[in-house]
C-alpha cells in the first residue's frame, strides 16, 4: 500500500499526491466502491468520469440516503464487513460518529491542502467538504403562480397548501435530518407540528420532492435539494426555487476514505479525483451542488451562496439530537 | 420372490435413520435456528436478560398499535376483495364455455410474475391523485378541474387494492383448480334431476368449491398480513406503516432488533393460529370426489353471456396486468414518466442509463438469477427428495420431515429475514454479507410450496414402476433419479418455475439481508423508489420480467421434462 507517511501528524497528514504509482497500485486493485447520497445520475456521471480518466478501475456507486447509508455501514461494519472504499453522507454528523469510531483514514488530497478554506476540512486529515448545497421551499409554475408561491416556512402553514406539499424524511435523508435539525432549532418545533396537519405527502430522499414538483403530483415542496431543483429547471421543467425568508438550511456533504478500504489505493485515487477542479466543477456544472474548491466557478443563472440568507450548519449538535429528531418527527407526521 | 426381495435389503444396511437424521438436521438449521434467535431476541432487553419490555412497547405505544391495526384491515379486505373476484373469474374459466379461457388463465398466471413492489409503483403511475395517468385521463375527457381526483393511490384504500391485485391469483388458482376436479357425473345427476343449470351451480358446484376458496381467503389474508413490497412503496407517501413496514423501520439507525423480533411474533402467531384452525376445518371435510373414474366437467353454456362474461375477465385483468405495464412502458420510454408518450417525448435515455450508467444494475441481476437458478434448483430438489420419502413413507419418521418441510408457510418473510439475520451475524458462522444467507432464506421460504406441489404430483404416480426398479436391485436414489423424476418432469419443471419466479419477486427478507455486493434486482428497484427514480424502475421491471419469462420458457423445454406448465400453489 502507498500510504503516506504519518510524520507530519500534528498539521494532520501531509496531502495526497496523485502519483504513477498511486495510479498503478490502485489499477491493480482493479475496482472502487462509492457510497454516497448524492442523486443518482450525479454520482453515476462521477463516476464514470473516473472510470475515463482511470481506465481499469470499475466504479460502483451505492447510493442511498445519508441516514441509510450511516445504518448500512454501521451494519456491515458490526458485522465485520468492509465493503467499502470512499463514503460521502448528506449528514456531517455522520463524519463526527465514524471519526469517533476510527474507522476513517487520515488522507488529504492535495486539491483540498492547496485550494480548500480551513473550516471545510477535518483538522486531522480525516474529511473535507465535497459538496455543499441547500434544501429549499419549491413549486410547480404550472400548478402555482410566483406571486402566488410561498416565500417563506410560515407561508406554507396556510389552509390553502393543505394537500399540495411533498417532503422528505430525515429517518432516511441525511439533508432532511440537518435541514429538520436547523429549522427545529430556528423556528420551534411548533413549525412541524402544524406542517403535520397540512397533508403532507411524505416521501423518503430529499431528492425525490423535486422530482414529485416535476411531475405534477405535488404543487409545493417544503424541503428537497435545490442541486435536483437548478437540475430539472435548467432542462426546461416547470419548477422554481423559493429560497424562504426565515433563511435557508445549509447542507454539508463531506467525503472520507475507509481505514479498513478493500480497495485502499483506489479509495485514496477515487477521493483526490472527488475533490479535483475537474469532478467539482462537472458536479457543479451538471449536478447543480455548490463547490468549496476556490478554483470552481458557478455556473451562469445560479444565485451565488452568499446573496442567500441562511441558516447556520451545526453538526455536532445535529450528532447529539439525531435520535431525538427522529422520534419527534415521527410523532408528528406519523410515519 | 421373497428370497429376491430381501436380498438387497440385507445387502445394504438401513439407511433410513442416518437419512432422517441428515434431512432433519438440514431443516432444522432452515427453520428452527432463525426462529429459535427471534424469539430469543424478543425477550431480550436493550442489555441482555430476559424482559416483557419489547411486548409491553409493541401493545401499549400507538406508534405500533396502529400499525397493528391497518395491517388487520388491510389482510381482511384483500381477502375479502379476492374471494370476490377470484371465484367467479374462476368458475368462468374453468367450468363455462366462455371463449379464450386458457387464454384468460394464462393471462393470470402471467400476472403472478409480477412482484407486488412493481406493481405498487406501476399504480403509483396510473394513480397517484394529481400525476397518475389515469386521473389525468379522467380531467382531460370530463374537463374537470385540477382538484378532480378520480382515484388515490396514496391511501389505505390503494393499498388494499394494489394488495389484492397481487394477491388474487393465489385464490383463482385455487378454486380453478378444485373447479376443475369435480367430476361431471355430479352435475349430469343434477340436471337429470331436474336441476337447472342455476341450480346445479349454486347446490353441486359452489358447495365443492368452498373448501379451495376457503383456503384461498387464508392464503390472500396471509399473504396480505405479510407483505412488505407494496406497503413499502405506498404506506410512506400515505403517511402510515403496516407492521411489515414497522418492522423494516426499526432496522434503520438506531437499529432495534430486539424490537423487530418482537414485532414480527405477532405475525408469526396469527399465522400458526390460522393455518392450524384450517386444518382443523378443512381436514375432515366429507368432500371426497377424488377416486374411481369421472367425466370432464360439463361446461355451462352462457348462451349470449359468453362475450360480456369475456370482457369482464379482460377487464378484472387490466388491473393487475395490462394497464400496470402500460404505464411501465410509458415511464421507461417517455422524457417525464408521468406524460403519456408522443414521439417527441420519447426517448431511449432512461434505458442508456440503467445499463450503461447505472453501476448497480449488472451487480444486481447477476445477483439475481445466480439466486434464481441456485434456489430453485436446490428447494425443487430438497422438496422431491423430502416428499419422495414421506409420499412413499421410505422411512421411519417421515412423518417429522413432513411437518418441517411445511413449517415456513407459518414464518412471514420479513420475520424470517430478521430472524436469519439475528441468526448469521453472529458466530460460529457468520453468512450475513454473502449470497448464502439470502440462498437459505429463498429456499426455506419457498420450501414448503416446492414440497406440497411434489407431494400432491408423487400422489398421481403410481408405485409400480418404482418397485420394479427396486426389485432389478436399483437403490432408492438411483430409482428417483432414473424412474421417478422422469415421471414427475413436468411437476418438477413447474415446481422449479415457482421456486425460481418466487425468488426473482422476493423483496421482504431480501431487504433485511442484502449487503452492497449482495444486492438484488428487487432490492435495487425498491432503492431506487427512496430517490423516486421511476423511470430507470420501469426499465428495470421490464427487464426483469423479460429475463424471468425467457428463463420459465426455457425451463419448460428441458428435453426430457418439459411439458405444460401448470403452477400451482400451497
Amino acid at each position: 500500500m502507498l500510504l503516506p507517511d504519518g510524520r507530519a501528524r500534528a498539521a494532520g497528514p501531509a496531502p495526497g499526491k496523485i502519483t504513477p504509482e498511486l495510479i498503478e497500485a490502485a489499477k491493480k486493485e482493479g475496482k472502487a466502491i462509492w457510497y454516497t447520497a448524492v442523486d443518482l445520475p450525479v454520482a453515476e456521471r462521477i463516476a464514470k468520469a473516473f472510470e475515463a480518466k482511470y481506465p481499469g478501475i470499475a466504479m460502483r456507486v451505492e447510493r442511498s440516503g445519508g441516514e441509510r447509508i450511516f445504518q448500512r455501514i454501521g451494519q456491515e461494519y458490526g458485522s465485520n464487513i468492509h465493503a467499502v472504499d470512499v463514503v460521502n453522507s448528506s449528514d456531517a454528523a455522520h463524519f463526527i460518529v465514524w471519526k469517533r469510531e476510527g474507522i476513517l483514514a487520515p488522507y488529504v488530497p492535495e486539491d483540498v491542502a492547496l485550494h480548500y478554506p480551513a473550516e471545510h476540512k477535518d483538522p486531522d486529515g480525516l474529511f473535507a467538504s465535497w459538496r455543499i448545497w441547500l434544501s429549499v421551499i419549491g413549486y410547480n409554475t404550472k400548478l402555482v403562480k410566483p406571486e402566488e408561491a410561498p416565500k417563506s416556512f410560515a407561508d406554507l402553514l396556510d389552509p390553502k397548501w393543505s394537500g399540495k406539499i411533498v417532503k422528505g424524511h430525515p429517518g432516511y435523508s441525511g439533508t432532511i435530518m440537518t435541514a429538520t435539525f436547523q429549522i427545529s432549532r430556528d423556528l420551534g418545533w411548533e413549525y412541524f407540528e402544524k406542517l403535520a396537519r397540512q397533508k403532507v405527502m411524505q416521501v423518503q430522499s430529499s431528492a425525490d420532492p423535486p422530482k414529485k414538483l416535476a411531475l405534477g403530483e405535488r404543487a409545493v415542496m417544503a424541503d428537497g435539494n435545490e442541486y435536483n431543483l437548478f437540475q430539472l429547471k435548467e432542462k426546461g421543467e416547470p419548477v422554481e426555487i423559493v429560497y424562504p425568508t426565515e433563511g435557508t438550511p445549509l447542507i454539508v456533504g463531506p467525503s472520507g476514505v475507509l481505514k479498513d478500504a478493500p480497495h485502499p489505493n483506489a479509495a485514496r485515487l477515487l477521493q483526490s479525483f472527488l475533490f479535483s477542479v475537474e469532478a467539482q466543477q462537472l458536479m457543479v456544472d451538471s449536478g447543480g451542488l455548490r463547490s468549496m474548491h476556490a478554483l470552481v466557478k458557478d455556473k451562469a443563472g445560479r444565485k451565488p451562496l452568499r446573496e442567500i440568507k441562511l441558516m447556520k450548519d451545526d453538526p455536532a449538535a445535529v450528532e447529539k439530537q439525531a435520535d431525538e429528531i427522529k422520534a419527534r418527527y415521527s410523532k408528528y407526521f406519523k410515519v | 420372490m421373497v428370497g429376491a426381495r430381501a436380498l438387497p435389503w440385507r445387502a445394504r444396511p438401513d439407511l433410513s435413520g442416518a437419512i432422517l437424521a441428515v434431512f432433519a438436521v438440514a431443516l432444522c438449521l432452515l427453520v428452527v435456528l432463525p426462529i429459535g434467535w427471534l424469539v430469543v431476541f424478543a425477550f431480550t432487553g436493550r442489555g441482555g436478560g430476559f424482559t416483557l419490555a419489547n411486548f409491553r412497547l409493541l401493545f401499549s405505544d400507538p406508534a405500533f398499535v396502529e400499525p397493528l391495526f391497518t395491517t388487520l384491515t388491510l389482510a381482511v379486505s384483500v381477502s375479502l376483495i379476492c374471494c370476490l373476484v377470484a371465484a367467479p373469474l374462476g368458475w368462468v374459466v374453468a367450468r363455462t364455455d366462455m371463449p379464450l379461457r386458457r387464454t384468460v388463465r394464462f393471462i393470470v398466471m402471467a400476472s403472478f410474475v409480477t412482484p407486488p413492489f412493481l406493481g405498487a409503483i406501476a399504480w403509483e403511475l396510473l394513480a397517484a391523485p394529481n400525476s397518475g395517468l389515469l386521473n389525468q385521463l379522467r380531467r382531460a375527457s370530463t374537463g374537470a378541474g385540477p382538484e378532480a381526483v378520480l382515484f388515490n393511490v396514496y391511501t389505505l384504500g390503494g393499498l388494499v387494492f394494489v394488495v389484492s391485485c397481487y394477491t388474487f391469483p393465489y385464490v383463482f388458482v385455487l378454486v380453478a383448480n378444485a373447479l376443475d376436479r369435480i367430476p361431471g357425473e355430479l352435475e349430469d345427476a343434477s340436471s337429470m334431476l331436474g336441476g337447472s343449470a342455476w341450480r346445479t351451480a349454486r347446490r353441486v358446484t359452489i358447495p365443492l368449491a368452498l373448501p379451495a376458496l376457503a383456503a384461498g381467503a387464508l392464503i390472500a389474508f396471509l399473504q396480505a398480513m405479510t407483505l412488505f413490497g407494496a406497503p413499502g412503496i405506498l404506506a410512506l407517501p400515505a403517511g402510515f406503516h403496516t407492521m411489515t413496514t414497522k418492522i423494516w423501520s426499526l432496522f434503520q439507525y438506531p437499529p432495534k432488533p430486539e424490537l423487530a423480533a418482537a414485532a414480527s411474533l405477532p405475525l408469526l402467531l396469527v399465522t400458526v393460529v390460522l393455518l392450524r384452525a384450517q386444518a382443523a376445518v378443512l381436514g375432515r371435510r366429507g368432500y371426497s370426489v377424488v377416486g374411481g373414474r369421472s367425466g370432464p366437467p360439463r361446461p355451462v353454456a352462457l348462451g349470449p353471456l359468453r362475450w360480456p362474461a369475456l370482457a369482464l375477465c379482460l377487464a378484472v385483468l387490466s388491473l393487475p396486468v395490462f394497464l400496470p405495464y402500460l404505464a411501465l412502458l410509458n415511464a421507461a420510454f417517455s422524457r417525464v414518466p408521468s406524460q403519456p408518450l408522443t414521439v417527441e417525448g420519447f426517448t431511449l435515455e432512461h434505458v442508456r442509463f440503467v445499463f450503461l450508467e447505472l453501476s448497480a444494475t449488472k451487480l444486481a441481476l447477476k445477483n439475481t438469477f445466480l439466486l434464481g437458478l441456485l434456489a430453485a434448483t436446490s428447494g425443487s430438489l430438497l422438496a422431491l427428495v423430502i416428499s419422495y420419502l414421506t409420499a412413499r413413507a421410505a422411512i421411519r419418521g417421515h412423518r417429522v420431515l413432513a411437518f418441517l418441510a411445511t413449517a415456513p408457510i407459518a414464518i412471514p418473510a420479513i420475520a424470517l429475514g430478521v430472524g436469519l439475520f439475528l441468526a448469521y451475524t453472529r458466530g460460529p458462522v457468520v453468512l450475513y454479507g454473502t449470497l448464502w444467507i439470502l440462498l437459505l432464506a429463498y429456499v426455506t421460504i419457498e420450501l414448503p410450496a416446492a414440497y406440497q406441489q411434489l407431494q400432491a404430483a408423487f400422489r398421481t404416480v403410481s408405485p409400480e414402476l418404482e418397485e420394479a426398479s427396486r426389485i432389478l436391485g436399483a437403490s432408492r436414489l438411483r430409482t428417483l433419479r432414473d424412474v421417478t423424476a422422469p415421471l414427475l418432469g413436468p411437476s418438477l419443471i413447474a415446481t422449479w418455475c415457482f421456486v425460481f419466479v418466487a425468488v426473482v419477486r422476493e423483496l421482504s427478507a431480501a431487504a433485511i439481508l442484502f449487503t452492497s455486493e449482495t444486492k438484488v434486482l428487487s432490492v435495487l428497484i425498491f432503492d431506487l423508489n427512496e430517490s423516486g427514480d421511476l423511470a430507470a424502475i420501469a426499465v428495470l421491471g421490464l427487464t426483469m420480467l423479460i429475463l424471468t419469462s425467457a428463463v420459465i420458457a426455457a425451463a419448460s423445454r428441458v428435453p426430457g421434462l418439459g411439458g405444460p406448465l401448470r403452477v400451482r400453489h400451497y
